[in-house]
């Protein structure tokens, strides 16, 4: 990343959705998981973030979630620097951020109805204007018999959809994936796939963290990969 | 996978974001309902002593005691006579009234016996008078009037006994007010010990929560609603343990007064408190918990 002044690299900032500038992360007192890590999530971008296991994918993605602080460095979300934000600033940055979990991070004591309408409901909607919004999600995803079912009846790949159905039903401005086809057959990932580059195509940015190189050889996007820590840039030509 | 026809109707009735407690709560309900309990006797307590105290104030106050003493060569009970007539044409006194030998007999028998006293045996006699409410008579103006009448008398008119039952009355109030503070900080701080550690126990919910934006006082008010509710459970079961303790009382005591020892009634005052306190239980709850959780959230970032 070029050096330039603080304000410059604000104003930068504000064309990204997400821009990290020479980020590092340890937790505790144990080496950095992630060092010198500065890259720009363009806003309407498509990226995905690709890395073996223990690279820091994980650690990175929390960082986006704001559900860690860096050790150093500067991130800005929405063009806003996250060591000034305070903590009542979160839910708002969140909001606008739509996140899968590779553990879907589902709650088992509501339905699949009442998980994918939590985003909804959290910020204040009433229920009888997104019902049908809703209900029409998760019906796309393939889990219209299963409205009612909680999570821990659904197998991975059903829990995965409704992971995914929550994340995209508020229509963020940024979709943060970990894994998300994973657990559900080349069918299913076909048609997620399909979901998230529909949601790109209406703006909204995507960043998909995956070990699944058929998913990220379907599509000529940008790379970014992490090993032991550190980021490199590159771009893989789409099959067929 | 393939697509529905038509997607299904969204279900009715959205669900408790916070799960159920399954029975993880029942230890802390019976903590808080014993504690309501105790609130509630120490909270009758105090109106107990509140009413003993303005029962003793009320006989002594407003009285005065004349004690007309046996000398040698005198009649004590034509002393007492015209000390009571001397007493009577005082201004602020509303009534005096001698008493006889028997009745002093009367007053000696638990000490003396019940057989009779000796008819030699000199015993002084008492003279009750009861003061005018408006501008009463002074034991200075009484102790006057006699000692210028040359009555061999004393004058008590229970400042000592007055003030002792006002120190007493002040104590017992106190303790009982106090003790009662005590209780309601027990519970708010047992609450908040039970918000923190439901709060742990549902850390993936308010994780999930959070990563779906929602604000600190919306997670906050999930855990003080929860709490609400057990409160206002536990005052509830608290205060009817409290009322059955209360009508024992009533109906299972002594039927009445003996001495010193008040007859216990239930008051519509007794009604308010034992209503109020699952109201007050439920507030003290859903603060303590707010407050905990709240400062719990706040300590994350």
């Amino acid at each position: 990343m070029p050096s330039a002044s603080p304000e410059t690299r604000a104003d930068d900032a504000l064309e990204s959705v997400i821009r990290f500038d020479g980020v590092g992360m340890r937790y505790g007192r144990g080496p950095e998981v992630l060092q010198d890590i500065s890259f720009d999530l363009p806003r309407g971008s498509f990226q995905f973030l690709t890395g073996p296991s223990g690279a820091g994918k994980t650690s990175l993605l929390k960082l986006i979630y704001l559900a860690q602080r860096p050790s150093r460095g500067l991130i800005w979300h929405f063009g806003r620097d996250s060591s000034k934000l305070h903590r009542s600033d979160l839910p708002d940055i969140r909001r606008r951020i739509g996140m899968v979990f590779q553990d879907f991070r589902t709650l088992d004591h509501l339905s699949v109805f009442e998980n994918v309408a939590l985003p909804l409901r959290v910020a204040g909607r009433k229920r009888k204007e997104y019902a049908d919004d809703v209900a029409e999600l998760i019906h796309w995803v393939g889990l219209g018999d299963k409205m009612d079912a909680h999570p821990q009846t659904l197998s991975g790949g059903e829990q995965q959809r409704v992971a995914i159905a929550r994340a995209v039903v508020g229509q963020p401005e940024l979709l943060v994936a970990d894994e998300p086809t994973g657990n559900v057959d080349p069918a299913m990932a076909r048609r997620l796939l399909r979901l998230f580059t529909e949601l790109n195509r209406l703006g909204t940015t995507i960043l998909i963290a995956t070990h699944d190189i058929t998913l990220v050889r379907a599509l000529d996007v940008p790379i970014m990969s992490l090993a032991d820590g550190r980021l490199s840039t590159g771009r893989r030509k789409a099959s067929a | 996978m393939t697509e529905d026809p038509r997607p299904p109707a969204a279900p009715g009735k959205p669900a408790p974001l916070l799960p159920a407690d399954s029975g993880r709560d029942r230890p802390l309900f019976a903590v808080a309902a014993i504690l309501v309990f105790l609130a509630c006797l120490a909270a009758l307590g105090a109106r107990g002593a509140w009413t003993v105290a303005d029962g003793w104030m009320a006989d002594l106050s407003g009285r005065m005691t004349v004690q007309i003493l046996p000398v040698d060569g005198r009649d004590t009970g034509a002393d007492a006579a015209e000390a009571a007539g001397l007493a009577q044409a005082l201004p602020g006194v509303r009534r005096a009234e001698a008493g006889t030998r028997a009745e002093a007999e009367a007053l000696l028998e638990p000490w003396l016996g019940g057989d009779g006293l000796p008819a030699d045996l000199p015993v002084p006699l008492l003279v009750d008078i009861e003061l005018a409410a408006m501008a009463p008579a002074t034991a200075a103006d009484l102790t006057a009037a006699l000692e210028a009448a040359g009555i061999p008398a004393r004058v008590d008119d229970h400042a000592r006994w007055s003030e002792a039952v006002v120190r007493t009355a002040r104590l017992a109030r106190l303790m009982a007010l106090g003790l009662l503070a005590l209780i309601a900080g027990a519970a708010a701080a047992v609450i908040a010990f039970a918000a923190r550690a439901s709060l742990a126990a549902r850390q993936s919910v308010v994780d999930a929560l959070h990563l779906v934006g929602a604000q600190d006082g919306y997670i906050a008010r999930l855990f003080e609603r929860r709490f609400f509710v057990l409160g206002i459970r536990a005052g509830i079961a608290g205060a009817f343990f409290a009322f059955a303790i209360a009508l024992l009382v009533t109906y299972g005591g002594p039927g009445q007064s003996e001495g010193f020892i008040p007859v216990w009634s239930f008051s519509l005052w007794d009604g308010a408190v034992l209503f109020l306190a699952p109201v007050l239980a439920g507030l003290i709850a859903a603060l303590s918990a707010r407050l905990a959780v709240a400062s719990d959230l706040r300590a994350r970032w």
